[in-house]
């Protein structure tokens, strides 16, 4: 079984405040962090490898992310939580991109991660020795370089909605949502890029079991309990599941693997499809919204307080 | 390749993109800005520089319309009922912005709806809102809020008959939908809209959504391709009498033509739904009142005083991150930038100090009433009510009066 998940990186949560006076935003201390949807969902994986792994069975959980080269620590990070590969799209290409332009560069690089060069070893189990032979087989790419690592790829990747591969991962795992961008399409855009079966908010797994996963997810309606054929993309809630902390070991072993990182043209990419060209909506103006300057202090005695805002109750319609 | 331009001639070193920037995607150097690999071109520094030294360059192909534009029409609703077959109060609500921009463009308002034959069928009723034409489909296969099946309709109608502006509920079923349309049609998507405005003379969607959590706003459009779509929180818009009220009341609407259009026989679901727990007690992002608590609550103990007022106000409970993460409420509860986002006509805030991760979910929120004892409390910045106090007394005393009154 191979499981691909998709995580981006999102500013640590306290970050991203405006100076209330200069409406700048203040970036003290740059730190990224996986967006918590996608750690909830690189758990879920390793713990369908664990439970593989106790039976015997192979299973290959590869971390991939579109961003800036410092995004590799975060995906080493996740190797060192017990992921069997990582692969990061890196590419001054792949800048500017929105939903549309993201999620086709995701799936340049689950094609990549089903490849011959990136697939074989690892799906065969050998897994670690695997992602560190792949590492010292792909140093990280210099930007814009377009020269193939020491591995070759089958046939180009078509650049549209090919029927699914016998290449590509059974799973697809992905946050229901990043913290910053909050739009939840990257999933079923992927999904839909591959013409894969899709279930958002997934809020427990069931079961995996005959080629079908049983899942739990949230909807309009209430929480329904759904069964769906393999190949499949889940979007996951961040309650799903608690991530575990990097082992000792795994760390170690994670800081001799190098993560690969390809460029746009490493993972033929088509240009036009990627990053700001690729991407259809584009931000025309943005601005700091108007607070609500207008708040009215309620004074005198507590009960005075209390029947003010019981009026207030009223007025909305209690 | 596109990228972030500084024109060195005109840049003098002031450093406003610098601090514009969110993601340390451009730094001044010798006093010339030299943008980093974190740029994601979004435009903030472009704006915020007084010298207009700055510049984001498109590539041709980019700019190239990838379609003809004008071969486009129409602005379309996607409609979604509920578990007892009813329209949702957000079609209603997107019906009446369709309706005020298809005035200004000189286009009609489409509404598309796709129901199973058991259920009470709601195309009349969406016919009596104001819209030319329903595009209606009645099938086993749309029985479940499945997006996939309704992805494939709606892309072979959106192929067929060609919409300039798609608009979507931005509820579980529309958030999921959405993208699968867009993706299928190669086409924009914006998410969460909370202003959407039109160009009369290009048609162009103008949809206005928060970033950064809300701290800011950003402006999107879709140029060069078609349909435009956006997803609309519930709650964002009100929907105008005359659309809820449905034909002849008020203006002299004419009720729509109502089309039936068929799904392709091939399209199969492939998620089989094997049961469905309904959703116990309210939800709080439908939850007209609601009350929210936060840490100054003090300790778990006082939480029964605010469920018991939730109860008297005949609201919903909700409560900030920490709160759930100390196991005092369930996730369901959650109120903010990774709980829900709420739209609550009366929103009661009790000892929330207001991060701003929690104030990205309440921005949809009509009255918002906060107590707290501390009156330099972020939360205050959005509250149109302060009462700054002790938050168990003024609870306390509020049960009071409430049990009184009854």
């Amino acid at each position: 079984m191979h499981i691909v998940v998709c995580v981006k990186a999102v500013p640590s949560s306290t970050e991203v405040k405006m100076d209330p006076v200069t409406h700048t935003i203040v970036r003290d201390g740059r730190e990224s962090v996986v967006n918590p949807f996608d750690a909830a969902a690189l758990e879920v994986a390793l713990a369908i490898k664990d439970e593989r792994a106790a039976a015997g069975e192979g299973c290959r959980v590869s971390v991939l992310s579109m961003g800036i080269p410092a995004t590799e620590a975060l995906l080493r990070d996740g190797i060192a939580r017990g992921a069997s590969d990582a692969l990061l799209l890196s590419d001054r290409a792949f800048a500017g991109a929105d939903t549309l332009a993201t999620s086709y560069a995701l799936s340049c690089g689950i094609r990549e991660l089903g490849s011959a060069g990136m697939g074989d070893a690892a799906a065969s189990g050998a897994s670690e020795q695997r992602a560190a032979a792949l590492g010292s087989a792909a140093p990280g790419i210099p930007e814009g370089g377009t020269a193939k690592p020491g591995y070759a790829v089958p046939g180009a990747p078509e650049h549209g909605e090919a029927a699914p591969g016998p290449s590509l991962p059974d799973l697809i795992l992905c946050g229901k949502m990043a913290v910053d961008g909050d739009t939840a399409q990257i999933g079923p855009e992927l999904a839909g890029l591959f013409d894969m079966p899709c279930v958002t908010d997934v809020r427990e797994l069931v079961a995996i079991e005959r080629g079908r996963v049983t899942v739990r997810h949230a909807t309009d309606v209430g929480i329904e309990l759904v069964e769906v054929p393999l190949p499949v993309v889940l979007t996951v809630a961040k309650d799903i599941a608690q991530p575990r902390m990097p082992s000792i070991a795994g760390v170690r072993a994670a800081a001799g693997v190098p993560v690969a990182v390809l460029s746009a043209a490493c993972v033929q990419a088509d240009p036009a499809r990627s990053g700001l060209a690729g991407s259809p909506t584009q931000v025309v103006r943005s601005f700091v919204p108007e607070r609500s300057d207008t708040c009215e202090v309620l004074e005198g005695s507590v009960p005075q307080q209390a029947a003010r805002i019981i009026a207030l109750a009223e007025e909305a319609g209690l | 390749m596109s990228g972030l331009m500084v024109d060195a001639a005109r840049c003098v070193g002031c450093k406003r993109c610098e601090r514009a920037c969110a993601f340390g995607g451009i730094v001044v150097e010798g006093r010339l800005a030299r943008p980093t690999d974190a740029c994601t071109l979004c435009g903030g520094c472009v704006e915020a520089c007084p010298v207009d030294a700055i510049a984001i360059e498109r590539d041709e192909a980019s700019e190239r319309p990838g379609r003809n534009l004008s071969a486009y029409r129409d602005i379309w609703v996607i409609s979604q009922v509920d578990a007892e077959g009813a329209l949702l109060p957000v079609v209603f609500e997107l019906v009446g912005k369709a309706l005020e921009l298809a005035e200004a463009r000189g286009c009609q308002v489409v509404a598309v709806l796709g129901e199973a034959g058991r259920v009470p069928r709601q195309a009349e009723r969406l016919a009596a809102t104001g819209v030319a034409e329903v595009i209606h489909a009645v099938d086993e296969r749309l029985a479940h809020a499945d997006a996939e099946v309704f992805a494939q309709w709606i892309c072979a109608l959106a192929e067929e008959r060609r919409p300039e502006t798609m608009l979507f509920g931005a509820t579980a079923f529309g958030r999921e939908l959405a993208p699968r349309v867009a993706v299928r049609l190669q086409t924009g998507l914006t998410a969460d809209c909370t202003a959407l405005d039109i160009d009369p003379k290009t048609g162009a969607l103008l949809q206005t959504r928060p970033a950064f959590g809300g701290n800011l706003m950003a402006t999107i459009e879709c140029p060069a391709h078609r349909p435009q779509m956006a997803t609309v929180r519930p709650g964002v818009f009100a929907a105008p009498e005359c659309v809820t009220a449905g034909a002849g009341a008020g203006a002299d609407l004419a009720a729509g033509i109502i089309t039936q259009a068929l799904l392709a026989p091939e399209v199969a679901p492939r998620v089989i739904v094997l049961g469905i727990e309904p959703v116990t007690g309210g939800s709080i992002a439908q939850a007209e009142r609601l009350v929210v608590v936060g840490r100054g609550i003090g300790s778990k103990k006082n939480l029964p005083l605010v469920e018991r007022l939730a109860e008297l106000l005949h609201a919903e409970l909700g409560c900030t991150r920490p709160l759930v993460e100390a196991g005092w409420l369930d996730y369901a509860h959650q109120v903010g930038q990774t709980g829900a986002a709420v739209a609550p006509k009366l929103l009661v805030s009790i000892g929330v100090s207001g991060a701003i991760q929690h104030l990205a979910g309440i921005g949809g929120a009509e009255t918002v009433i906060a107590i707290n004892e501390d009156a330099a409390a972020p939360i205050f910045g959005v509250a149109d009510y302060a009462v700054v106090g002790d938050a168990v007394e003024v609870v306390t005393e509020l049960i009071a009066q409430l049990e009184a009154r009854n």
